[in-house]
């Protein structure tokens, strides 16, 4: 069982806790197959989204989970909040757990945002993307689909491939496969691959060519079209012609190694549609994956005992 | 009911391996007769208990009809009535790979108690299709119903105090088949019900 009644990071899980949300998550995917994909598990729950950062899927996909597990879900809408008033976060979160908001799902450009408010509250709360920090859930359908897809994370290399310093995917996701004792290469442009990250028990690779070969599972996270002209890269085209994976790269990593990316994906620049589209890709399945395992989280963090 | 066992001082075997042996080929042939040899019967067990004895059920009533009975396994966890009472127990599968619907569904578990958990997997059946009748079958009655729920089928009525419990031992899970009566530890309570 769940030790917290929050999901702030993967950092404070044991192995033992990912690995029941993990179990939990595979029930649950059988349910997503059946004629009737709902359960009664959390009626009369309340579960509330307050995204602070736009964002599509992740929404989308909690929203889908808590439906799923007939919570009643509200979407906070902060553009349209009393947010743009100066509304500060605490009392706009302790206005929303006043409401009756049992789960809040929170996302914020500032690292540390849901464990300031998990503090706060006595609600239970979900980092769905702090800053540079962390995004636990993306980590652990990540983790979900690899051992969905190869039967196990133990012993699996895989390739992170991209912007690592800005990523909370990456953080996230470096610290879920080490647990799960994986090995982790990061692969980037050494703008963008930072030495301290090296500390973590992970191996760094400038080369693309060198970073994905003979690796099971190969990551690749989104640049941002921002970044370009900051210094970070030079441009994409650039970025795309070191760092970018099409069919030749793919062919340096193992046979039956699988194609990840937590989207939204920039085709052309860090993918090409030949590799996303293809065989050896999981994309799609990650994100029906990550209905499944944001399910067994609202549902292990429900009965977690506070 | 399984996991942890610990049998205290007190414990009492209420029935040996022989005695549940003869309860489960009683109830094989009663379903057997009930059923007219029933083409569309198929036998579903609740996790965690009811598994192993529909897979025994299921083996005998193959050996006496000469023909193989679809048996599945159901959990329950997402049904449940309890989740704000006490901490979720580990989610195990439900793994019926044949369709329920127009079927004679035959739910199995080992203890029938409250009743709660039998009214979790009928919702919980009934998410997955539309079965033309359900019945029940437990190897122990032990009383003490919370809901409107009896069973069809059952190997041994036992009359208990609810500060008792009852524990069905099996060879599946490493023990000797017995079953056990013992008084229940103060912190056992939540782990039984």
């Amino acid at each position: 069982m769940l030790k917290s009644k929050d999901l702030l990071g993967i950092k404070d899980l044991s192995t033992d806790e990912i690995n029941i949300i993990l179990d939990t998550a595979s029930s649950f995917k059988d349910v997503l197959k059946r004629d009737i994909k709902k359960v009664p598990t959390l009626r009369g729950r309340t579960v509330v989204n307050l995204f602070y950062e736009p964002s599509t899927r992740t929404r989308t996909s909690f929203e889908v989970a808590s439906k799923r597990l007939s919570t009643d879900v509200i979407n906070f809408s902060v553009s349209t909040s009393a947010v743009v008033k100066g509304e500060a976060i605490i009392d706009t979160a302790l206005t929303v757990q006043a409401l009756g908001a049992d789960i809040i799902i929170v996302r914020h450009a500032s690292s540390g945002v849901p464990h300031l408010l998990a503090r706060k509250l006595e609600a239970s709360v979900i980092n769905a993307g702090d800053g540079m920090n962390e995004h636990p859930t993306q980590a652990l359908l990540d983790a979900f689909t690899m051992k969905e897809k190869k039967g196990r994370i133990d012993g699996l290399k895989v390739a992170i491939v991209g912007d690592i310093a800005h990523s909370r995917v990456a953080k996230s996701n470096i610290y879920c496969l080490k647990k799960l004792g994986a090995s982790v290469r990061l692969v980037g442009p050494p703008t963008l691959v930072p030495d301290v990250i090296g500390q973590l028990g992970v191996d760094t690779y400038y080369d693309m060519n060198r970073g994905i070969k003979g690796v099971d599972v190969v990551m690749m996270l989104r640049i941002q079209r921002e970044r370009q002209g900051t210094g970070f890269i030079p441009s994409t085209d650039e970025y795309f012609k070191n760092w970018g994976l099409n069919t030749e790269r793919l062919a340096l990593a193992n046979d039956d190694a699988i194609v990840m990316h937590p989207g939204p994906m920039n085709r052309g620049i860090e993918i090409t549609s030949q590799v996303a589209d293809g065989a050896r890709s999981v994309i799609l399945e990650q994100v029906t994956n990550g209905i499944a395992v944001r399910m067994a989280v609202l549902y292990l963090l429900a009965g977690a005992r506070k | 009911m399984r996991g942890k066992v610990f049998l205290c001082h007190m414990s009492k075997k209420l029935l040996d391996k022989k005695e549940i042996n003869r309860a489960l080929a009683r109830i094989s042939h009663e379903i057997i007769e009930r059923s007219k040899g029933g083409e569309d019967l198929c036998l579903v067990g609740i996790q965690r208990g009811g598994v192993y004895i529909a897979e025994r059920l299921a083996r005998k009533i193959s050996e006496a009809e000469k023909t193989e009975v679809p048996l599945g396994s159901l959990d329950i966890s997402f049904y449940r009535d309890d989740l704000r009472i006490r901490a979720q127990p580990v989610v195990s599968r439900t793994e019926i790979d044949f369709d329920v619907t127009g079927k004679n569904v035959i739910l199995v578990d080992d203890v029938l108690y409250t009743g709660r958990s039998i009214r979790a997997a009928m919702d919980a059946i009934f998410d997955i299709g539309r079965p033309s009748s359900v019945q029940l079958a437990v190897l122990i009655d032990r009383g003490h119903r919370d809901l409107p729920i009896r069973a069809d089928y059952v190997g041994k009525n036992i009359p208990t105090s609810m500060g008792e419990r009852v524990d069905v031992l099996l060879e599946e899970d490493g023990h000797e088949d017995s079953v056990q009566l013992s008084v229940k530890d103060a912190g056992a309570e939540d782990a039984e019900k």
